[in-house]
Protein backbone atom coordinates (compact mmCIF):
# COMPACT_ATOMS: atom_id res chain seq x y z
CA UNK A 1 0.00 0.00 0.00
CA UNK A 2 1.31 3.43 -0.87
CA UNK A 3 2.42 5.51 2.06
CA UNK A 4 1.21 9.04 2.66
CA UNK A 5 4.81 10.15 2.19
CA UNK A 6 4.41 9.59 -1.55
CA UNK A 7 2.88 12.99 -1.96
CA UNK A 8 4.03 16.27 -0.48
CA UNK A 9 0.86 18.32 -0.10
CA UNK A 10 2.79 21.55 -0.03
CA UNK A 11 4.31 21.06 -3.46
CA UNK A 12 2.75 21.98 -6.77
CA UNK A 13 1.40 18.96 -8.66
CA UNK A 14 -0.19 18.25 -12.02
CA UNK A 15 -1.67 15.50 -14.12
CA UNK A 16 0.82 13.56 -16.22
CA UNK A 17 0.53 14.54 -19.88
CA UNK A 18 -0.25 10.97 -20.89
CA UNK A 19 -3.17 10.56 -18.53
CA UNK A 20 -6.82 10.83 -19.51
CA UNK A 21 -9.65 11.19 -17.02
CA UNK A 22 -13.18 9.94 -17.62
CA UNK A 23 -15.80 11.12 -15.14
CA UNK A 24 -18.09 8.38 -13.81
CA UNK A 25 -20.94 8.45 -11.28
CA UNK A 26 -18.60 7.08 -8.58
CA UNK A 27 -15.74 9.45 -9.40
CA UNK A 28 -13.59 8.84 -12.42
CA UNK A 29 -11.40 6.45 -14.33
CA UNK A 30 -7.84 7.54 -14.94
CA UNK A 31 -5.85 5.87 -17.68
CA UNK A 32 -2.15 6.30 -18.34
CA UNK A 33 -1.37 5.71 -22.01
CA UNK A 34 2.32 5.19 -21.33
CA UNK A 35 2.14 2.62 -18.55
CA UNK A 36 -1.30 1.34 -19.65
CA UNK A 37 -2.42 1.46 -16.05
CA UNK A 38 -5.96 2.15 -14.99
CA UNK A 39 -6.74 3.81 -11.67
CA UNK A 40 -10.07 4.47 -10.04
CA UNK A 41 -10.81 7.81 -8.46
CA UNK A 42 -13.44 6.90 -5.95
CA UNK A 43 -15.09 10.26 -5.46
CA UNK A 44 -16.14 13.24 -7.55
CA UNK A 45 -14.34 15.51 -5.10
CA UNK A 46 -11.09 13.67 -5.73
CA UNK A 47 -11.68 14.14 -9.46
CA UNK A 48 -12.13 17.83 -8.80
CA UNK A 49 -8.87 17.96 -6.85
CA UNK A 50 -6.93 16.10 -9.54
CA UNK A 51 -8.36 18.19 -12.38
CA UNK A 52 -7.52 21.45 -10.68
CA UNK A 53 -4.07 20.56 -9.29
CA UNK A 54 -2.40 22.68 -11.94
CA UNK A 55 -4.35 25.78 -11.04
CA UNK A 56 -3.01 25.79 -7.51
CA UNK A 57 0.39 26.36 -6.00
CA UNK A 58 0.09 23.27 -3.82
CA UNK A 59 -1.94 20.08 -3.56
CA UNK A 60 -3.16 21.28 -0.18
CA UNK A 61 -4.60 24.38 -1.76
CA UNK A 62 -6.28 22.32 -4.48
CA UNK A 63 -7.89 20.12 -1.81
CA UNK A 64 -9.05 23.14 0.10
CA UNK A 65 -10.54 24.77 -3.00
CA UNK A 66 -12.41 21.54 -3.79
CA UNK A 67 -13.98 21.64 -0.35
CA UNK A 68 -11.98 18.88 1.33
CA UNK A 69 -12.26 19.40 5.11
CA UNK A 70 -9.29 19.17 7.46
CA UNK A 71 -10.49 15.86 8.90
CA UNK A 72 -10.79 14.38 5.39
CA UNK A 73 -7.37 15.54 4.30
CA UNK A 74 -5.45 12.39 5.31
CA UNK A 75 -7.72 10.30 3.07
CA UNK A 76 -7.06 12.59 0.15
CA UNK A 77 -3.36 12.59 0.90
CA UNK A 78 -3.34 8.80 0.68
CA UNK A 79 -5.34 8.85 -2.53
CA UNK A 80 -3.03 11.41 -4.13
CA UNK A 81 -0.11 9.34 -2.88
CA UNK A 82 -1.28 6.28 -4.72
CA UNK A 83 -1.91 8.32 -7.85
CA UNK A 84 1.61 9.72 -7.59
CA UNK A 85 3.00 6.24 -7.14
CA UNK A 86 1.16 5.09 -10.26
CA UNK A 87 2.64 8.02 -12.18
CA UNK A 88 -0.78 9.57 -12.76
CA UNK A 89 0.20 12.86 -11.12
CA UNK A 90 3.68 14.37 -10.92
CA UNK A 91 5.39 17.28 -9.20
CA UNK A 92 4.77 20.28 -11.47
CA UNK A 93 8.45 20.84 -12.27
CA UNK A 94 8.67 17.28 -13.68
CA UNK A 95 5.83 17.77 -16.13
CA UNK B 1 -5.31 0.01 -9.28
CA UNK B 2 -6.47 2.06 -6.38
CA UNK B 3 -7.10 5.53 -5.24
CA UNK B 4 -9.21 6.88 -2.45
CA UNK B 5 -9.68 4.41 0.39
CA UNK B 6 -7.77 1.36 -0.77
CA UNK B 7 -9.38 -1.75 -2.15
CA UNK B 8 -11.70 -1.92 -5.13
CA UNK B 9 -14.50 -3.22 -2.92
CA UNK B 10 -17.40 -0.80 -3.07
CA UNK B 11 -16.70 0.03 -6.69
CA UNK B 12 -17.95 -3.36 -7.74
CA UNK B 13 -21.50 -2.16 -7.06
CA UNK B 14 -21.04 0.64 -9.58
CA UNK B 15 -19.59 -1.73 -12.12
CA UNK B 16 -22.46 -4.17 -11.69
CA UNK B 17 -24.94 -1.49 -12.61
CA UNK B 18 -22.88 -0.56 -15.67
CA UNK B 19 -20.87 2.44 -16.82
CA UNK B 20 -21.66 5.07 -19.48
CA UNK B 21 -19.05 3.44 -21.69
CA UNK B 22 -17.03 0.25 -21.40
CA UNK B 23 -13.69 0.37 -19.56
CA UNK B 24 -12.21 -1.76 -22.25
CA UNK B 25 -13.66 -3.35 -25.25
CA UNK B 26 -12.69 -6.24 -27.45
CA UNK B 27 -12.90 -5.65 -31.16
CA UNK B 28 -12.44 -8.62 -33.41
CA UNK B 29 -11.44 -6.93 -36.67
CA UNK B 30 -11.74 -9.98 -38.88
CA UNK B 31 -12.68 -13.63 -38.72
CA UNK B 32 -9.89 -14.35 -41.20
CA UNK B 33 -7.01 -16.29 -39.70
CA UNK B 34 -3.97 -18.08 -40.99
CA UNK B 35 -4.11 -20.52 -38.08
CA UNK B 36 -6.92 -22.85 -37.07
CA UNK B 37 -6.50 -23.22 -33.30
CA UNK B 38 -8.71 -25.99 -32.00
CA UNK B 39 -10.04 -23.86 -29.14
CA UNK B 40 -10.60 -20.61 -31.08
CA UNK B 41 -13.15 -18.61 -29.08
CA UNK B 42 -14.51 -16.95 -32.22
CA UNK B 43 -14.48 -19.98 -34.57
CA UNK B 44 -12.29 -17.97 -36.92
CA UNK B 45 -10.88 -18.98 -40.26
CA UNK B 46 -12.55 -17.29 -43.20
CA UNK B 47 -13.18 -13.61 -43.74
CA UNK B 48 -16.79 -12.50 -43.56
CA UNK B 49 -17.53 -10.47 -46.70
CA UNK B 50 -19.74 -8.14 -44.65
CA UNK B 51 -16.77 -7.02 -42.51
CA UNK B 52 -16.80 -3.35 -41.48
CA UNK B 53 -15.06 -1.26 -44.13
CA UNK B 54 -12.09 0.95 -43.38
CA UNK B 55 -14.27 4.05 -43.19
CA UNK B 56 -16.81 2.30 -40.96
CA UNK B 57 -13.96 1.25 -38.65
CA UNK B 58 -12.70 4.82 -38.52
CA UNK B 59 -16.17 6.15 -37.74
CA UNK B 60 -16.38 3.62 -34.91
CA UNK B 61 -13.01 4.78 -33.58
CA UNK B 62 -14.31 8.38 -33.64
CA UNK B 63 -17.25 7.21 -31.57
CA UNK B 64 -15.02 5.38 -29.10
CA UNK B 65 -12.96 8.55 -28.75
CA UNK B 66 -16.10 10.54 -27.94
CA UNK B 67 -17.02 7.90 -25.33
CA UNK B 68 -13.48 8.04 -23.90
CA UNK B 69 -12.91 4.35 -24.27
CA UNK B 70 -9.22 4.49 -23.40
CA UNK B 71 -8.16 1.44 -25.30
CA UNK B 72 -9.44 -1.44 -27.35
CA UNK B 73 -8.25 -5.01 -27.39
CA UNK B 74 -8.07 -5.84 -31.04
CA UNK B 75 -8.23 -9.48 -32.02
CA UNK B 76 -9.82 -11.74 -34.56
CA UNK B 77 -9.09 -13.94 -36.32
CA UNK B 78 -5.60 -12.68 -36.93
CA UNK B 79 -6.15 -8.93 -37.09
CA UNK B 80 -2.91 -8.18 -38.93
CA UNK B 81 -4.14 -9.96 -42.07
CA UNK B 82 -6.52 -7.07 -42.71
CA UNK B 83 -4.94 -4.90 -45.37
CA UNK B 84 -5.83 -1.74 -43.44
CA UNK B 85 -4.71 -3.04 -40.04
CA UNK B 86 -1.81 -0.62 -39.50
CA UNK B 87 -3.83 2.25 -40.91
CA UNK B 88 -6.54 1.57 -38.32
CA UNK B 89 -4.03 1.22 -35.49
CA UNK B 90 -2.52 4.56 -36.42
CA UNK B 91 -5.93 6.16 -36.74
CA UNK B 92 -6.97 4.89 -33.30
CA UNK B 93 -3.83 6.05 -31.52
CA UNK B 94 -4.05 9.45 -33.23
CA UNK B 95 -7.55 9.73 -31.75
CA UNK B 96 -6.67 8.90 -28.13
CA UNK B 97 -7.86 5.32 -28.39
CA UNK B 98 -5.00 3.08 -27.31
CA UNK B 99 -4.63 -0.32 -28.93
CA UNK B 100 -3.61 -3.66 -27.60
CA UNK B 101 -3.74 -6.25 -30.32
CA UNK B 102 -3.48 -10.02 -30.16
CA UNK B 103 -1.46 -11.82 -32.75
CA UNK B 104 -0.02 -15.21 -33.53
CA UNK B 105 3.15 -13.32 -34.46
CA UNK B 106 3.23 -14.23 -38.12
CA UNK B 107 3.40 -10.63 -39.32
CA UNK B 108 5.77 -9.22 -36.72
CA UNK B 109 8.74 -8.49 -38.95
CA UNK B 110 11.81 -6.61 -37.68
CA UNK B 111 10.43 -3.46 -39.22
CA UNK B 112 7.02 -3.88 -37.56
CA UNK B 113 8.68 -4.68 -34.24
CA UNK B 114 10.71 -1.48 -34.40
CA UNK B 115 7.63 0.58 -35.19
CA UNK B 116 5.70 -1.00 -32.32
CA UNK B 117 8.55 -0.47 -29.88
CA UNK B 118 8.52 3.23 -30.72
CA UNK B 119 4.83 3.73 -29.91
CA UNK B 120 3.53 4.37 -26.41
CA UNK B 121 -0.02 3.83 -27.49
CA UNK B 122 0.22 0.35 -28.95
CA UNK B 123 0.63 -2.84 -26.99
CA UNK B 124 1.06 -6.31 -28.43
CA UNK B 125 -0.04 -9.64 -27.15
CA UNK B 126 1.58 -12.74 -28.65
CA UNK B 127 -0.30 -15.98 -28.11
CA UNK B 128 1.19 -19.35 -27.29
CA UNK B 129 -0.63 -22.20 -25.62
CA UNK B 130 2.28 -24.42 -24.72
CA UNK B 131 5.71 -23.67 -23.25
CA UNK B 132 7.06 -26.23 -25.70
CA UNK B 133 6.41 -26.57 -29.43
CA UNK B 134 4.89 -30.00 -28.93
CA UNK B 135 2.17 -28.86 -26.55
CA UNK B 136 1.58 -25.53 -28.29
CA UNK B 137 1.42 -26.88 -31.82
CA UNK B 138 -1.07 -29.60 -30.88
CA UNK B 139 -3.56 -26.81 -30.20
CA UNK B 140 -2.44 -23.97 -32.48
CA UNK B 141 -1.02 -25.87 -35.45
CA UNK B 142 2.39 -26.99 -36.64
CA UNK B 143 4.99 -24.25 -36.79
CA UNK B 144 2.97 -21.83 -34.70
CA UNK B 145 5.29 -22.05 -31.69
CA UNK B 146 8.34 -21.19 -33.77
CA UNK B 147 6.44 -18.31 -35.36
CA UNK B 148 5.44 -16.88 -31.98
CA UNK B 149 8.95 -17.25 -30.55
CA UNK B 150 10.42 -15.50 -33.57
CA UNK B 151 7.97 -12.62 -33.07
CA UNK B 152 8.92 -12.35 -29.39
CA UNK B 153 12.62 -12.32 -30.29
CA UNK B 154 12.00 -9.52 -32.77
CA UNK B 155 9.98 -7.46 -30.29
CA UNK B 156 12.62 -7.94 -27.61
CA UNK B 157 15.51 -7.01 -29.88
CA UNK B 158 13.61 -3.93 -31.04
CA UNK B 159 13.51 -2.88 -27.38
CA UNK B 160 9.78 -3.39 -26.81
CA UNK B 161 9.62 -3.90 -23.06
CA UNK B 162 6.49 -5.24 -21.45
CA UNK B 163 4.60 -6.67 -24.39
CA UNK B 164 2.26 -9.47 -23.38
CA UNK B 165 2.70 -13.19 -23.72
CA UNK B 166 -0.81 -14.59 -23.69
CA UNK B 167 -1.61 -18.15 -22.71
CA UNK B 168 -4.90 -20.03 -22.44
CA UNK B 169 -4.52 -22.54 -19.63
CA UNK B 170 -5.38 -26.08 -20.66
CA UNK B 171 -5.07 -29.53 -19.17
CA UNK B 172 -1.94 -29.99 -21.32
CA UNK B 173 -0.10 -26.84 -20.29
CA UNK B 174 -1.33 -26.27 -16.72
CA UNK B 175 1.89 -27.80 -15.39
CA UNK B 176 4.00 -25.34 -17.41
CA UNK B 177 3.13 -22.09 -15.64
CA UNK B 178 6.68 -21.59 -14.33
CA UNK B 179 8.03 -22.21 -17.81
CA UNK B 180 5.65 -19.67 -19.34
CA UNK B 181 6.79 -17.15 -16.76
CA UNK B 182 10.42 -17.89 -17.62
CA UNK B 183 9.73 -17.35 -21.33
CA UNK B 184 8.00 -14.04 -20.60
CA UNK B 185 10.92 -12.95 -18.39
CA UNK B 186 13.43 -13.93 -21.06
CA UNK B 187 11.82 -11.52 -23.55
CA UNK B 188 11.06 -8.86 -20.94
CA UNK B 189 7.39 -9.50 -21.59
CA UNK B 190 4.52 -9.76 -19.15
CA UNK B 191 2.69 -13.05 -18.79
CA UNK B 192 -1.06 -13.06 -19.28
CA UNK B 193 -2.97 -16.21 -18.40
CA UNK B 194 -6.58 -16.71 -19.35
CA UNK B 195 -9.20 -19.32 -18.89
CA UNK B 196 -10.21 -21.83 -21.55
CA UNK B 197 -13.87 -21.23 -22.31
CA UNK B 198 -16.18 -23.57 -24.18
CA UNK B 199 -16.78 -20.74 -26.67
CA UNK B 200 -16.45 -20.99 -30.45
CA UNK B 201 -14.50 -24.11 -31.40
CA UNK B 202 -13.54 -24.28 -27.74
CA UNK B 203 -16.89 -26.01 -27.23
CA UNK B 204 -15.59 -29.00 -29.19
CA UNK B 205 -12.47 -29.49 -27.09
CA UNK B 206 -13.45 -28.13 -23.69
CA UNK B 207 -14.31 -31.53 -22.18
CA UNK B 208 -10.89 -32.82 -23.04
CA UNK B 209 -8.78 -29.70 -22.57
CA UNK B 210 -10.18 -27.79 -19.62
CA UNK B 211 -8.02 -28.16 -16.50
CA UNK B 212 -8.93 -30.91 -14.05
CA UNK B 213 -10.22 -30.00 -10.60
CA UNK B 214 -6.78 -30.68 -9.13
CA UNK B 215 -5.13 -28.48 -11.76
CA UNK B 216 -7.56 -25.65 -11.05
CA UNK B 217 -6.44 -25.65 -7.44
CA UNK B 218 -2.79 -25.53 -8.56
CA UNK B 219 -3.55 -22.70 -10.97
CA UNK B 220 -5.27 -20.75 -8.19
CA UNK B 221 -2.31 -21.21 -5.82
CA UNK B 222 0.10 -20.18 -8.55
CA UNK B 223 -1.91 -17.06 -9.34
CA UNK B 224 -2.08 -16.10 -5.66
CA UNK B 225 1.68 -16.57 -5.34
CA UNK B 226 2.38 -14.35 -8.37
CA UNK B 227 -0.20 -11.67 -7.61
CA UNK B 228 -0.25 -8.63 -9.87
CA UNK B 229 2.91 -9.64 -11.75
CA UNK B 230 0.73 -11.82 -13.93
CA UNK B 231 -2.27 -10.53 -15.87
CA UNK B 232 -5.44 -12.58 -16.11
CA UNK B 233 -8.07 -10.31 -17.65
CA UNK B 234 -10.09 -11.21 -14.56
CA UNK B 235 -10.45 -14.70 -16.05
CA UNK B 236 -10.26 -16.77 -12.93
CA UNK B 237 -12.63 -15.18 -10.45
CA UNK B 238 -14.60 -18.43 -10.50
CA UNK B 239 -11.66 -19.90 -8.54
CA UNK B 240 -11.69 -17.23 -5.82
CA UNK B 241 -13.78 -19.56 -3.66
CA UNK B 242 -10.56 -21.47 -2.93
CA UNK B 243 -9.44 -18.69 -0.58
CA UNK B 244 -8.52 -15.04 -0.92
CA UNK B 245 -9.90 -13.20 -3.96
CA UNK B 246 -7.56 -13.01 -6.94
CA UNK B 247 -6.37 -9.57 -8.08
CA UNK B 248 -8.97 -7.83 -10.23
CA UNK B 249 -12.60 -6.91 -10.02
CA UNK B 250 -13.87 -10.43 -9.41
CA UNK B 251 -17.10 -10.01 -11.26
CA UNK B 252 -18.53 -10.86 -14.64
CA UNK B 253 -18.09 -7.67 -16.63
CA UNK B 254 -20.26 -8.76 -19.58
CA UNK B 255 -22.32 -5.81 -20.80
CA UNK B 256 -21.34 -3.88 -17.68
CA UNK B 257 -17.71 -2.91 -18.16
CA UNK B 258 -16.74 -4.95 -21.23
CA UNK B 259 -18.25 -6.10 -24.49
CA UNK B 260 -17.30 -7.44 -27.90
CA UNK B 261 -17.64 -5.84 -31.31
CA UNK B 262 -17.31 -8.51 -33.98
CA UNK B 263 -16.01 -8.05 -37.55
CA UNK B 264 -19.47 -7.29 -38.99
CA UNK B 265 -20.25 -4.81 -36.21
CA UNK B 266 -22.39 -7.05 -34.05
CA UNK B 267 -22.08 -6.18 -30.37
CA UNK B 268 -22.04 -9.07 -27.90
CA UNK B 269 -21.96 -8.97 -24.12
CA UNK B 270 -18.45 -10.41 -24.01
CA UNK B 271 -15.81 -11.95 -26.30
CA UNK B 272 -16.74 -15.42 -25.12
CA UNK B 273 -20.44 -15.11 -25.83
CA UNK B 274 -20.86 -15.11 -29.60
CA UNK B 275 -24.45 -16.32 -29.59
CA UNK B 276 -27.78 -14.69 -30.45
CA UNK B 277 -28.72 -14.83 -26.76
CA UNK B 278 -25.94 -12.36 -26.01
CA UNK B 279 -26.24 -10.20 -29.11
CA UNK B 280 -27.14 -6.66 -28.08
CA UNK B 281 -27.23 -4.92 -31.48
CA UNK B 282 -25.06 -3.73 -34.35
CA UNK B 283 -22.91 -0.62 -34.67
CA UNK B 284 -24.29 -0.03 -38.19
CA UNK B 285 -27.80 0.56 -36.85
CA UNK B 286 -29.04 4.08 -36.05
CA UNK B 287 -27.50 5.36 -32.83
CA UNK B 288 -24.38 3.28 -33.41
CA UNK B 289 -22.39 1.64 -30.68
CA UNK B 290 -23.36 4.22 -28.07
CA UNK B 291 -27.02 3.36 -28.40
CA UNK B 292 -26.31 -0.37 -28.15
CA UNK B 293 -24.14 0.09 -25.07
CA UNK B 294 -26.51 2.44 -23.25
CA UNK B 295 -29.95 1.30 -24.30
CA UNK B 296 -30.00 -2.27 -25.55
CA UNK B 297 -32.44 -4.44 -23.67
CA UNK B 298 -29.85 -7.16 -23.17
CA UNK B 299 -27.25 -4.89 -21.60
CA UNK B 300 -29.79 -3.15 -19.39
CA UNK B 301 -30.91 -6.57 -18.24
CA UNK B 302 -27.35 -7.71 -17.49
CA UNK B 303 -26.91 -4.60 -15.31
CA UNK B 304 -29.89 -5.35 -13.10
CA UNK B 305 -29.14 -6.96 -9.75
CA UNK B 306 -28.63 -10.69 -10.25
CA UNK B 307 -30.29 -13.10 -7.88
CA UNK B 308 -27.53 -15.70 -7.81
CA UNK B 309 -30.11 -18.39 -8.59
CA UNK B 310 -29.10 -21.82 -7.36
CA UNK B 311 -25.88 -20.33 -5.97
CA UNK B 312 -27.54 -17.65 -3.83
CA UNK B 313 -27.43 -19.71 -0.64
CA UNK B 314 -23.80 -20.80 -1.11
CA UNK B 315 -21.32 -19.34 1.35
CA UNK B 316 -18.81 -18.72 -1.44
CA UNK B 317 -21.17 -16.78 -3.71
CA UNK B 318 -19.73 -13.43 -2.67
CA UNK B 319 -16.35 -14.58 -3.92
CA UNK B 320 -17.10 -16.31 -7.22
CA UNK B 321 -20.48 -14.69 -8.01
CA UNK B 322 -21.52 -17.81 -9.83
CA UNK B 323 -18.60 -17.70 -12.24
CA UNK B 324 -18.60 -17.17 -15.99
CA UNK B 325 -21.87 -16.77 -17.86
CA UNK B 326 -20.41 -17.94 -21.18
CA UNK B 327 -18.82 -21.03 -19.61
CA UNK B 328 -22.17 -22.01 -18.19
CA UNK B 329 -24.14 -21.27 -21.33
CA UNK B 330 -21.95 -23.17 -23.75
CA UNK B 331 -21.75 -26.22 -21.50
CA UNK B 332 -25.54 -26.27 -21.34
CA UNK B 333 -25.80 -25.23 -17.69
CA UNK B 334 -28.30 -22.63 -16.43
CA UNK B 335 -26.68 -19.19 -16.37
CA UNK B 336 -28.01 -18.53 -12.87
CA UNK B 337 -26.40 -21.66 -11.44
CA UNK B 338 -22.85 -22.80 -10.71
CA UNK B 339 -19.93 -22.45 -13.09
CA UNK B 340 -18.92 -25.75 -14.77
CA UNK B 341 -15.61 -25.43 -12.90
CA UNK B 342 -17.21 -24.51 -9.55
CA UNK B 343 -14.59 -25.10 -6.85
CA UNK B 344 -17.12 -27.05 -4.80
CA UNK B 345 -17.79 -29.42 -7.69
CA UNK B 346 -21.43 -28.39 -8.15
CA UNK B 347 -20.85 -27.66 -11.83
CA UNK B 348 -19.23 -31.00 -12.47
CA UNK B 349 -22.18 -32.80 -10.89
CA UNK B 350 -24.64 -30.86 -13.02
CA UNK B 351 -22.62 -31.61 -16.15
CA UNK B 352 -22.61 -35.31 -15.29
CA UNK B 353 -26.36 -35.19 -14.81
CA UNK B 354 -26.82 -33.54 -18.21
CA UNK B 355 -25.17 -36.50 -19.90
CA UNK B 356 -25.05 -36.08 -23.68
CA UNK B 357 -27.84 -33.52 -23.99
CA UNK B 358 -26.70 -31.01 -26.65
CA UNK B 359 -25.42 -27.64 -25.47
CA UNK B 360 -26.03 -24.37 -27.40
CA UNK B 361 -23.72 -23.85 -30.38
CA UNK B 362 -22.10 -20.53 -31.27
CA UNK B 363 -24.11 -18.41 -33.72
CA UNK B 364 -21.10 -17.70 -35.92
CA UNK B 365 -18.73 -20.28 -37.37
CA UNK B 366 -16.21 -19.10 -39.92
CA UNK B 367 -13.97 -22.17 -39.55
CA UNK B 368 -12.32 -23.16 -42.78
CA UNK B 369 -13.89 -26.23 -44.31
CA UNK B 370 -11.50 -26.65 -47.17
CA UNK B 371 -7.75 -27.13 -47.49
CA UNK B 372 -5.75 -23.96 -47.07
CA UNK B 373 -4.57 -23.75 -50.66
CA UNK B 374 -8.15 -23.30 -51.84
CA UNK B 375 -8.40 -20.07 -49.93
CA UNK B 376 -8.21 -16.57 -51.35
CA UNK B 377 -4.93 -14.80 -51.88
CA UNK B 378 -5.66 -12.10 -49.32
CA UNK B 379 -5.06 -14.49 -46.46
CA UNK B 380 -1.84 -16.12 -47.52
CA UNK B 381 1.03 -15.50 -45.18
CA UNK B 382 4.43 -16.56 -46.30
CA UNK B 383 6.00 -16.13 -42.92
CA UNK B 384 4.11 -18.73 -40.97
CA UNK B 385 5.91 -21.80 -42.25
CA UNK B 386 4.40 -25.19 -42.79
CA UNK B 387 0.81 -25.45 -41.69
CA UNK B 388 -1.40 -28.47 -41.92
CA UNK B 389 -3.53 -28.80 -45.03
CA UNK B 390 -6.41 -29.43 -42.70
CA UNK B 391 -6.36 -28.41 -39.08
CA UNK B 392 -7.59 -31.82 -38.02
CA UNK B 393 -4.69 -33.64 -39.64
CA UNK B 394 -2.22 -32.33 -37.15
CA UNK B 395 -4.06 -32.10 -33.91
CA UNK B 396 -4.83 -34.96 -31.59
CA UNK B 397 -7.61 -32.92 -30.03
CA UNK B 398 -9.37 -31.62 -33.11
CA UNK B 399 -12.36 -33.53 -34.36
CA UNK B 400 -13.71 -34.40 -30.96
CA UNK B 401 -17.18 -33.07 -30.38
CA UNK B 402 -19.58 -32.77 -27.52
CA UNK B 403 -22.37 -31.41 -29.71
Amino acid sequence: MPAAADVDLDRAWGLDRQVALRPEPFGALAYHFGTRRLSFLKSRVLLDVVETLEQHSSAREACHAAGVGVDELPRYERALGSLAQAGMIRPREEL
Amino acid sequence: MSAIAGAVGRLVDHFESGLDAPICLTWELTYACNLACVHCLSSSGRRDPRELTTSECKALIDELQRLQVFYVNIGGGEPTVRGDFWELVEYATAHQVGVKFSTNGSRITDEVAARLAASDYVDVQVSIDGATAEINDAVRGRGSYATAVRAMERLASAGFVGFKLSVVITRENAAQLDEFKAIADRYRAQLRLTRLRPSGRGADVWDRLHPTAAQQREVYDWLVAHGEQVLTGDSFFHLSGFGQPLPGLNLCGAGRVVCLIDPVGDVYACPFAIHDEFLAGNVRAPGGFTHVWRDSELFLDLRRPQSGGACASCGLFDKCRGGCMAAKFFTGLPVDGPDPECVLGHGERLLAARGDAPAPRPSVDMSRRRPRRARGKALSIADVGALPARPCDESPVAGTSIG
